[in-house]
């Protein structure tokens, strides 16, 4: 009895301060692609945190193997993101100390995700990222995307935030069952390359994920080679005197 | 000395009147009727011999779909056709407008329009408006200097670029732009690319829809591709076709145009002068 009306006094004085937790994201990550290919899953994302409209972070790692079978890309803040990496390497731990032959898969640890992001959101409290997870177990290919808000859902190559407007498309008429390796890190380099050019917050420096049956790589970073010869770039208002 | 009201000339542009009454009525909580926009994916580029320009034919108002079917490439001379996006009334507006002042223009110079002038124009009606003119256009032609291209925006600023998007499809177009786009591309692999990006923009964005349109213009030669490409056929049309309930009486089925009336006075007094 006691215990109800103290609650019920808590919550009358939480209206009164009126707390909102809806926080603002300080450090983020821009787009993270992803697509199935014959083998497994391809994922690439560039490696800049940006702060504000400053580039602040260079070589953040925005894709990280998660247990045997999994690897997970995100884009948004990158703290929250770090906060995910510990709560996802409980669970693989607390999976290992069970020691049964099973290991934690794709499938089960998208479910996680999904109630873990859910739950936040719930709470007004949300995790700012949208989060790739990819993988292979017994054979089976999966890719999915779970958003702040819960919101989840698989499919055969994704894309977050302005990769949706840029890279989707690209993939929409490009994509197609059984595409090889290289052909996979072909169309990943396209679509990144486009962001490269029209997403101002995107860095000239990638990493391109694989995942198989065997294992995860994680290339080393590069940079991809970008063209700016065009003739009209050269003297743009040659002909157009005063304008730009 | 009479009491007579002077009357004043109408004010010209824009009356800006009644913002300060509709500024108060939006804080009230009353919501404007919603513009018929345009949605749209407009492109242009620049090929071998000329520029290309594209567009979707979907016209919306809010979530609606208005017109399925509208023409977003306005005729601005012989040799310069602009895209619009944005507020369709304003898009075609300023067209219209630009249009008959770069007609007075020909007239008065004996010339062929030039590009420039046609974008000196519009900027400076779009600049004076502040971007209450709701007009994203990409304006394309060629005169007697060689092809241009440009993408003007609401509030007058512009750009000349050798392949430009616009509209709420502008970022699906680009992707294909971006990713496909090379200098000294042929009309047939210019065309291509154009329906290309303009069906990127049909099938990735809501605000655009329906048909291509594609213009190709180049020294001395206009083409005007109206609905170049079909993508959204109407799939079902059911075959029942139309009956008429039991009851009604069917008088004729010939069909009979209304005609003007329109006096014709055979050898009248020529006009005076």
């Amino acid at each position: 009895m006691e215990f109800s009306s103290e609650t019920r006094q808590n919550s009358l004085l939480s209206s009164e301060r009126g707390i909102q937790r809806t926080q603002y994201p300080y450090v983020t990550g821009s787009s993270v692609v992803a697509l199935k290919y014959k083998d497994g899953i391809l994922m690439a994302a560039d490696m800049g945190g940006s702060y504000g409209s400053t580039l602040r972070y260079k070589s953040l790692e925005r894709i990280k193997p998660v247990g045997k079978h999994s690897l997970i890309g995100a884009s948004g803040e990158i703290s929250d993101f770090q906060e995910i990496m510990h709560y996802l390497d409980d669970q693989v731990l607390n999976d290992n100390m069970w020691d049964d032959g099973n290991s934690l898969g794709p499938k089960e640890i998208h479910s996680y995700l999904t109630r873990v992001m859910y739950n936040r959101r719930n709470k007004f409290d949300p995790l700012w990222n949208t989060l790739v997870l990819g993988g292979v177990k017994k054979g089976q290919k999966f890719l999915g995307v779970v958003t702040m808000i819960g919101v989840n859902f698989e499919e055969n190559h994704v894309a977050t935030g302005f990769g949706n407007h840029m890279a989707q498309p690209i993939l929409r008429s490009e994509w197609h069952e059984n595409l090889t390796f290289e052909e996979g890190v072909t169309l990943l380099e396209k679509c990144m390359r486009v962001l490269l050019y029209r997403d101002r917050s995107a860095v000239n420096k990638f990493q391109i994920a694989k995942i198989t049956e065997e294992g995860v790589t994680i290339s080393q970073p590069y940079a991809l080679k970008t063209f700016w010869g065009f003739k009209a770039f050269e003297n743009p208002t040659a002909g157009a005197d005063g304008s730009w | 000395m009479t009491n007579s009201c002077v009357e004043l000339p109408a004010k010209r542009g824009f009356s800006f009147d009644l913002c300060k009454r509709n500024a108060m009525l939006a804080d009230k909580g009353l919501k404007l009727p919603p513009f018929r926009k345009t949605g749209t994916t407009i492109v242009g580029l620049v090929f071998q011999d000329g520029v290309i320009l594209g567009a979707d034919t979907r016209a919306t108002e809010g979530p609606i779909v208005c017109d399925k079917n509208c023409e977003k490439i306005h005729y601005m001379a012989p040799n310069i056709y602009c895209c619009g996006a944005g507020t369709a009334a304003d898009t075609e507006a300023v067209t219209e407008m630009v249009s008959s002042q770069l007609q007075l223009h020909r007239y008065h110079t004996g010339r062929e329009s030039r590009v420039v002038t046609a974008l000196t124009l519009l900027k400076k009606h779009l600049f004076n408006y502040q971007g209450h003119v709701s007009a994203a256009l990409v304006l394309g032609g060629v005169d007697c200097i060689g092809p241009h291209l440009h993408t003007i925006y609401p509030h007058g600023s512009t750009d000349t670029l050798p392949f430009a998007t616009m509209g709420s499809g502008s970022l699906a177009a680009m992707a294909v732009f971006e990713s496909k786009y090379k200098e000294g591309l042929s009309r047939d692999e210019g065309i291509k690319l154009v329906s290309e990006a303009i069906c990127s923009g049909i099938f990735n964005d809501l605000g655009s829809g329906s048909n291509v349109d594609v213009c190709v213009i180049t020294k001395g030669h206009k083409e005007y591709l109206r609905n170049h490409m079909l993508p959204n056929p109407r799939t079902y049309v059911t075959e029942r076709g139309y009956s008429f309930p039991k009851n009604t009486e069917v008088l004729m089925t010939k069909i009979t145009p209304h005609r003007e009336r329109v006096e014709v006075i055979e050898g009248g007094d020529a006009m005076e002068e």
